[in-house]
Order: C-alpha cells, then sequence, then structure tokens
C-alpha cells in the first residue's frame, strides 16, 4: 500500500443517498481477476448512456452529460463528497479499487457502510465522516465555486478550505498509522504468529470438532 | 459479567497478543473461511505474490456460485470472462490443495446455502467469506459476516482478521405470525423499520418467541438479510431447532465428540439480563406480506398498501431520492402494491432457494398456471442438494407444469452475472435481497418479496396477498 500524503484536490459533489456498491462498480465488472483498471467503469451506468461490458473502449462511449463527474469543472477530482449511507451493498472491494483507480484519494460522507468503509482503509482511500450541517456548507460551496478544493491533511486530521477554514475530522489511530506509513497489515498480524499458534492449539484442544 | 451472544463468540475467538487489543482492534481467529470466485481471484494472487501460503487449509470451503450458469452445463460456460473466473478459483483451489465444490458436483450451489447444508458452518464458529451475505450463517448461532478482498487474502495467510468489535442490537419480534407471513416478510419489516443504516456498526441477534419458532432455514432468511439492514452480521441463539438441524450432515462432528460439541453449543445464548446497546421491539401479529416498491429494501410496504407519495415527505434528501425511485421503478405515487403488474418471476438467491422456499412456492402453485403475461417464471434451487430433495418430492413437476423453467442451482438473477438478467424496464417480483437500480440488469425492476408471494403473484400476473388464497 502507498503511503498517504497531504494533498490539495479537486472536490466532485454526489448528491444522492444510499449510493450502493452495485452502482459503484456494476457486477459485470466484477468477473476481472485483476485489481486495477476499474476506474474507466466507475459508476458506469449513471456515467456513460450506452450499456457498458468489460473489455469496451470507453473512448467510444456515449458520456451522460447530467452526470455530476463528466462536467468539465470537476474533471481530475481527487475528493468525493456523498451522502448518507455511502456504500451500502456488497463486500465488493472492486467498489473503492474502483474510486481509487479513477484518481479520488477521499471520500466524505455522513455515513458509511461497514464493510466498504474498513474495505477502504485496506487500500489506502481515505473515507472521511462529517456531520451533515458541516457537509451541507461543503456541497453549498462546491456548487458555487467553480475549481473548489481541499486541502487534507490526515497527519493533522484536517481538511483546509481555500479561505483557511479548518475542518477536523475523526479517524482511528491505528487505522491513521496504516495509512501514514503504507503498512501492510498481514506483515503486521504475521509478527504474532507465534501467538495465533499458541491460541489455535489451546481452541483445538478445547473444540477440537472446529478442526475437522 | 452478562454477555450476549455475540460478546461469547468474540471472546473465545480473540487472540491475546502482546499489544493486545490496542485502540479496540483485534485479532480474531476464523474458523471457517468460504471462498468463491467474484471476490478471490485478487487475494490468491497477492498470496502468492508475497510467497505466502494459507495457514489452515482444512479451515476453507470454495465453490463458484455468482457466474456458474444455470442452464445444461455440460458444455461449460460460453461466456469467456465468466469461464475465465471459474477456471481461475479451480486452478487456486488445485494448486494449494483447498477442498471446492466444482460446478458439476452435486454439491455444488450458493456458498451460503451450501456451509450449513454440509455442516462446514457450525454453531460457535467464527465464518467469514468475502460476500456480504455471510451474515446468514449467524442462523446457526455463530459470528458470521462478509470481507473484502484484501481481508480474504489477510485471512488466508494468517487465520484471522484485525477487526473492531461492533456494537450490539437485540431484535426482539414477540407473538406469532399471521398465516401467510414468513421470515423475509419479518426481515422486510424489521428493515423497514429500522432502515438500510440502521443497524450500520451493530451485530444483531434476532430474538423473541416468533424467532425461536422459525425452522433454522427461515433464520437463515433472516440473518441474510440482516446486512441490508446495515449490520455485518446477524445471529440467533442456538436451541433445539438449531442442533436438530446439524445433526449427520457431512462436516458435523460424531459420537463422542458431537455430545461434547452439543455441550459446548447449548452455551451459546445471550445470557438473561445482557445488555444490548441497542434495542427493536415488533410485534409478529402486526407482521403483514412485504412488498418493496423502490430502489432500496427499507422502501418497504405491505400488500395492502400503496406506493408512497413524495409529496408528504419534508426531508429534501428523502424526497428526492424517493422521486428517483419512483421514476426508476416506473411507478405513480398512491398505486396501490396490488396493481403492479409484473413480467418475470424469480424464486431463488441465498435468501430463499431453500427446500422449504420452494415447498412454500410450490404449495401456492400447485394445480395453477402462471398469468399469460409473465414473460419468464424461474426457479433457481440454491444447491445440487436442495434441487434432488425437490425432485424427490415432486416439486419440480409442480413448478414445470405451471409454466416455471426449472435450472441448476447457482445465483443466477439474483445479480444477473450470469445469462439469467431482466432486460431494461421490465418488472419482477423477486425472492432476492437487492433491489438496487440495475441489479438484476441494467434498467430492470425489483420487488423483494418471500416465496409464497412471488409463487402468487406469478399466478396472478399482478402481487396479490396470498394469505387470501386457498393454498393447498
Ligand atoms: S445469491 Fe445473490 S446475494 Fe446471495 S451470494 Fe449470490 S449474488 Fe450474493
Amino acid at each position: 500500500m502507498e503511503k498517504f500524503q497531504n494533498f490539495t484536490g479537486i472536490v466532485v459533489p454526489l448528491d444522492r443517498a444510499n449510493v450502493d456498491t452495485d452502482a459503484i462498480i456494476p457486477k459485470q465488472f466484477l468477473k476481472s481477476i485483476k485489481r486495477s483498471g476499474f476506474g474507466q467503469y466507475l459508476f458506469d451506468e449513471w456515467r456513460y448512456l450506452d450499456h457498458g461490458e468489460p473489455g469496451m473502449d470507453v473512448t467510444q462511449r456515449q458520456l451522460n452529460p447530467d452526470f455530476v463527474l463528466n462536467k468539465p469543472r470537476y474533471q481530475s477530482a481527487q475528493i468525493l463528497l456523498g451522502r448518507s449511507n455511502f456504500g451500502c451493498g456488497s463486500s465488493r472491494e472492486h467498489a473503492p479499487w474502483a474510486l481509487q483507480d479513477y484518481g479520488f484519494k477521499v471520500v466524505i460522507a455522513p455515513s458509511f457502510a461497514d464493510i466498504f468503509f474498513n474495505n477502504c482503509f485496506k487500500i489506502g482511500l481515505l473515507p472521511i465522516i462529517l456531520e451533515n450541517n458541516i457537509l451541507d456548507q461543503l456541497f453549498d460551496k462546491v456548487y458555487n465555486t467553480e475549481g473548489y478544493v481541499l486541502n487534507v491533511s490526515l497527519n493533522d486530521q484536517l481538511l483546509i478550505t481555500p479561505t483557511e477554514e479548518r475542518i477536523s475530522f475523526e479517524v482511528d489511530a491505528f487505522r491513521k498509522h496504516c495509512l501514514l506509513n503504507g503498512l501492510d497489515e498481514i506483515g503486521l498480524t504475521l509478527q504474532h504468529a507465534e501467538e495465533i499458534k499458541q491460541f489455535e492449539q489451546r481452541h483445538r484442544e478445547q473444540q477440537p470438532w472446529l478442526f475437522l | 459479567m452478562m454477555q450476549t451472544l455475540y460478546d461469547k463468540l468474540w471472546n473465545q475467538h480473540v487472540v491475546p497478543t502482546e499489544s493486545g487489543g490496542a485502540d479496540g482492534m483485534a485479532l480474531l481467529y476464523i474458523d471457517r473461511h468460504l471462498v468463491h470466485e467474484v471476490t478471490s481471484p485478487q487475494a490468491f494472487e497477492s498470496l502468492k505474490m508475497a510467497g505466502r501460503r494459507p495457514w489452515r487449509l482444512n479451515s476453507i470451503l470454495a465453490v463458484a456460485d455468482h457466474n456458474v450458469p444455470t442452464t445444461e452445463r455440460g458444455g461449460g460456460i460460453s461466456d469467456p470472462v465468466s469461464r475465465l473466473q471459474v477456471d481461475t478459483l479451480d486452478k487456486n483451489c488445485d494448486e494449494l490443495g483447498i477442498t471446492e465444490f466444482k460446478m458439476n458436483d452435486m454439491r455444488q450451489g450458493i456458498v451460503h446455502v451450501i456451509g450449513p447444508e454440509q455442516g462446514a458452518t457450525l454453531p460457535g464458529m467464527t465464518v467469514v467469506c468475502g460476500d456480504s451475505h455471510t451474515s446468514t450463517h449467524g442462523a446457526l448461532g455463530c459470528l458470521a459476516f462478509g470481507i473484502g478482498t484484501s481481508e480474504v487474502e489477510h485471512v488466508l495467510a494468517t487465520q484471522c482478521l484485525l477487526t473492531r468489535k461492533s456494537k450490539s442490537m437485540r431484535v426482539a419480534v414477540e407473538g406469532k405470525l399471521g398465516l401467510g407471513v414468513t421470515a423475509k416478510d419479518i426481515a422486510l419489516a424489521v428493515i423497514g423499520q429500522i432502515g438500510t443504516a440502521g443497524g450500520t456498526g451493530y451485530a444483531i441477534e434476532f430474538a423473541g418467541d416468533a424467532i425461536r419458532s422459525l425452522t433454522v432455514e427461515g433464520r437463515m432468511t433472516l440473518c441474510n438479510m440482516a446486512i441490508e439492514a446495515g449490520a455485518r452480521a446477524g445471529m440467533v441463539a442456538v436451541d433445539e431447532t438449531t442442533i436438530e438441524y446439524i445433526k449427520g450432515r457431512p462436516f458435523a462432528p460424531r459420537g463422542q465428540l458431537w455430545d461434547r460439541a452439543v455441550a459446548h453449543w447449548q452455551t451459546l445464548h445471550s445470557d438473561d439480563d445482557a445488555i444490548f446497546d441497542k434495542t427493536v421491539v415488533l410485534d409478529a401479529t402486526n407482521i403483514r406480506p412485504q412488498v418493496t416498491w423502490g430502489t432500496s429494501p427499507e422502501m418497504v410496504t405491505t400488500i395492502d398498501g400503496r406506493v408512497p407519495d413524495p409529496v408528504s415527505i419534508n426531508d429534501t434528501v428523502k424526497r428526492q431520492d424517493l422521486e428517483q425511485a419512483l421514476k426508476y421503478m416506473g411507478l405513480k405515487p398512491n398505486t396501490p402494491i396490488q396493481s403492479i403488474i409484473l413480467d418475470k418471476i424469480f424464486i431463488g438467491s441465498c435468501t430463499n432457494s431453500r427446500i422449504e422456499d420452494l415447498r412454500a412456492a410450490a404449495k401456492v402453485i400447485k394445480g395453477r398456471r402462471i398469468a399469460s403475461t409473465i414473460k419468464l417464471a424461474l426457479v433457481v434451487p440454491g444447491s445440487g442438494l436442495v434441487k434432488r430433495q425437490a425432485e424427490e418430492e415432486g416439486l419440480d413437476k409442480i413448478f414445470k407444469t405451471a409454466g416455471f423453467e426449472w435450472r441448476e442451482p447457482g445465483c443466477s438473477m439474483c445479480l444477473a452475472m450470469n445469462d439469467d438478467r431482466l432486460s431494461k424496464g421490465e418488472r419482477c417480483a423477486s425472492t432476492s435481497n437487492r433491489n438496487f437500480e440495475g441489479r438484476q440488469g441494467p434498467g430492470g425492476r425489483t420487488h423483494l418479496v418471500s416465496p409464497a408471494m412471488a409463487a402468487a403473484a406469478a399466478i396472478a400476473g399482478h402481487f396479490v396477498d396470498v394469505s387470501q388464497m386457498d393454498v393447498g
């Protein structure tokens, strides 16, 4: 995983609640056995007017001009502003992969679905929870200011607006540590291999039927 | 200290470490790892690239379900992309020595159907799978939840998950269920009440006499949909019904080990007075057959209800959501649910494809024919064994005589990754769990219902109250 660094990025507003993982990356793209290349199909059914299938040449497809990601002012956005229960639905990590592959580094919403939220951290995409009233203000500002950017500092847990307002956010200490240092969780866990083995042995003695 | 069922399952699986659960992160030992073709290839690949091997092979059970065709399989999978994904699973399992039920194995089926069916998921276990509906297995009194692909790799490599304990919620359903009301209706009624985010951050225990009187299969339907209420895990305490269900299944313990296991399983319930972070109570007698009308499972009403009117909603975001949903669903405000006309019927998915589901549907259908306006009515059993059982009972004939197609097991039109799907604008009564936009095919419109309700709708061509029908 790459280290998460401070950055300043364009913000794009996605003003819908309950954006589900089927919408983020429709299932026909889940047939890939790779981890990359999903960005071009992000929000496929909203983003294009024609129906997408894996392997299609996306440059030949018809963009939906009304979809927010297609508006010129939001090109190369790195921060996605969402509404409540973002990422609900399936456990597919393809959803955060697609967001990241598209270029997003941060998703901000008032609430996230558990599995999605968790999956984001595993790949270095930062989900930030903000209160509804702060989000409402952000949505307003983004709509009213072309090229609206936010500066994201994970270290200080701050979003800094172009007018130097500072919005602080919460993040779990362990997850922050992993993101900032680009740590591989498997490596971290394997440092406890001995403890796992001891546990496993005890567990097997107590409940041998679990090991049939 | 009084413990909830969730506390017990959790505590029995936390690996004590020196830095022990700092920041509330725990190393949770995983007993059973279920694997399917969609969310595993990237995990196997990274595992290999890192030069690692699975920690404990006999904890893993693999099966291909999402991409498999439900029509005759002798010729293999025709879609090359689907085929590659299934082949990749086969190859990974063969190389590593992982137990897999291959496509033409009688035991193949939807991962959440075959786990309990085989006794591969047992009370007291921690069960994970790269699939959100892993919550299904909690019906057996185990802690089961869905994980992402990075976590699939983590469990393969370490037999553990680095995770955080959820809050606990008790959903108590008290009283007796009315005629024609099933576990599916309880699930939808609960979601209608608490919302699709109501369970976010919680593990739900379903309790109360209406739950205790459900069969294990009914409990699976309910726990299956815990994720649709936002909860990663749903569970039901172990009782005699659970133990009876497990007895004699292929992976279940036998002899002396069985007795020891049963003694342990009998402790798997919340202590009286255990404290939950949240409690929700529903009166079973008030639950009516449910039908969703929108694009989220919380957009649900009863068979006597009507499609809501956005005008009545003050919250702007909610109103826009509703308008968007009605537009997508092609429905006018205030339309009576019973006047909604259907194009297709799908009976299947990990929510409702077990033998009892098929029996319930067949009972309604017996001696009747599907309406002439129905373009396609599908029954897709959850596993090869469910299919065989149903055929032994003659259910396939009832379905076929009525005009249903009788298919091979798999996920099928639950998410339309194979050829079974809705075309744009088509409307389907489905026993699956998600009615999201495009879930059953781009532009397709899904109404979630119980198997009996789907069967009744197939006969009538529109939704009808199954409790009013003269059934078997
Ligand atoms: S039946 Fe549907 S919900 Fe269940 S595992 Fe398959 S695709 Fe997922």
